[in-house]
């Protein structure tokens, strides 16, 4: 059994887990609009969160915000559980599939048989939706394949299941109830005015772009504290973070660009556009963050780019975004006037 | 970046594609099937070349008689003690213990039933390593 369920891949997986749900709901979205509305754009370096063993950095807000944020700002209404019982998340998960609701489904990867061998780690905190049930296991629309698989049921579990950091204890969210109209306008600006928050206003030094300004000075003293091999490990890891699958490129600032230009048509304010023209322009700088830092990693540093020059380029791109998030406060609040 | 500027560095996804959003001639944002980037595949295969690294360093101290097979079965499936003992519900202390070859071998049928259940082993297969370092 199955409900017929509109498969789009898309570049990130719970903004695109996000945009086909509510579709499907009869609320056509795309994958931007649904992470720009989620405040996906994110910032952390966590140093004490280990993920195989090296800190973590991350460039979007924490697994399930992106959907609670942006379905909550649309006015529709959804239903998140978890699990401590394995046994009883997968009974409801068919229960739910039975009823003919498309769920979304927190997952690690390494157990999910069908994802590429080479991205197979014990990373949690990706999102699928599971739309039906045959014989060989789940049916699923999982946003980074490009077409719907079937996965067996016991490695459905062991995925949902999954321990470790960020670990997903069998999390199903779906949508309950949608509003009779659902308003973009606000919405939209609601969530600039979050991100700009967030990114330069928390008072913490981990986050945002003081977090960006964190990750370059203890870049900086990577090579004399581990010594060059661990060093690249961890500069390895920041590229990871940044530019693997599910990004989008430039640690999604090319998603949240196009997010910023879809806002300029449905506020009819073509500000926006300069204001994406700039968000892309950060993308490209943190795409050679990424290109230098991987000539570094290979130990080969051409023209003698140092940790020093990788801990400038991105302090230029903590400047650009401090610089870009003013702005976008600016321009959101001067409509409201 | 633009359109035509995404990378086709294929090398990590097979036959799949990934995504990302790049501008067209118009300066308008698209989605463009993108197979890999060089920068992202160094990062990727540096990760796993540590866990290969690791996974020698397992059987080698096997061979010496220092690590338990388990050693090498968590190292293959990059796990740490911690990781592995939220899948098999001991404490982290246990499973550094059963890394240890005497304590391994002194482990009860049902303890090593459930490290064989997490790796997808059979007991028989729990208890040997490879001799030489089998690429992963």
């Amino acid at each position: 059994m199955s409900v017929a369920f509109q498969h789009r891949q898309s570049a990130h997986c719970e903004s695109g887990v996000t945009a086909n749900l509510l579709t499907h709901h009869g609320l056509p979205l795309s994958e931007a609009m649904a992470f720009g509305i989620g405040s996906g754009l994110f910032f952390a370096y966590l140093p004490f969160i280990r993920l195989n063993g090296l800190p973590l950095t991350t460039f979007r807000s924490a697994p399930g915000r992106i959907f609670r944020r942006a379905t909550a700002r649309l006015g529709v209404a959804v239903t998140s559980v978890s699990f401590a019982d394995p046994a009883r998340g997968m009974a409801e998960l068919d229960r739910l599939v039975a009823a003919g609701i498309p769920v979304g489904a927190q997952t690690g990867v390494y157990w999910l048989p069908y994802f590429p061998p080479a991205l197979r780690f014990h990373f949690n905190a990706h999102n699928l939706v599971v739309y039906g049930r045959e014989a060989g296991g789940y049916l699923i629309s999982d946003p980074v394949i490009d077409h719907p698989v079937i996965c067996p049921a016991a490695d459905l579990e062991r995925a949902r299941f999954a321990k470790g950091p960020l670990a997903p204890r069998g999390k199903l969210y779906r949508i309950a109830r949608m509003p009779e109209t659902a308003d973009l306008a606000p919405a939209i600006r609601e969530s600039l005015r979050d991100v700009c928050r967030v990114m330069t206003r928390v008072p913490v030094p981990l986050i945002g772009v003081r977090g960006i300004r964190l990750l370059a000075r203890s870049l900086e003293s990577w090579p004399s504290r581990l010594g060059p091999r661990r060093a690249t490990h961890y500069l390895g890891q920041v590229i990871r973070m940044q530019e693997e699958i599910g990004t989008g490129g430039g640690g999604f600032r090319f998603i949240f660009a196009a997010f910023l230009q879809e806002a300029a048509s449905v506020l009819g304010d073509p500000r926006y556009l300069e204001l994406s023209t700039c968000m892309t322009a950060i993308g490209d700088r943190w795409r050679e963050f990424a290109a230098a830092g991987a000539r570094l990693c290979k130990g080969r540093p051409e023209g003698g780019a140092g940790y020093a020059d990788l801990a400038g380029i991105l302090r230029d791109c903590a400047e650009r975004e401090s610089g870009l998030y003013q702005d976008i406060d600016r321009v959101v609040l001067d409509v409201r006037r | 970046m633009r359109e035509k500027d995404v990378p086709q560095d294929a090398a990590l996804l097979g036959e799949l594609r990934e995504l990302c959003y790049a501008l067209d001639e118009s300066g308008a944002y698209v989605l463009v099937e993108c197979a890999g980037w060089e920068p992202a595949n160094i990062a990727n295969l540096q990760a796993w070349e540590s866990i290969e690294a690791d996974v020698a360093r397992a059987l080698s101290e096997i061979r010496q008689g220092r690590l338990s097979p388990l050693a090498y079965h968590m190292a293959r499936n990059q796990m740490s003690a911690s990781l592995l003992a939220g899948y098999v519900g001991l404490y982290a202390w246990q499973v550094r213990r059963h890394m240890k070859p005497a304590p391994f071998s002194r482990m009860s049928a049902a303890a090593m039933q459930r490290y064989a259940a997490v790796f997808g082993l059979s007991i028989a297969q729990l208890a040997v390593a490879p001799a030489e370092t089998a690429r992963t």
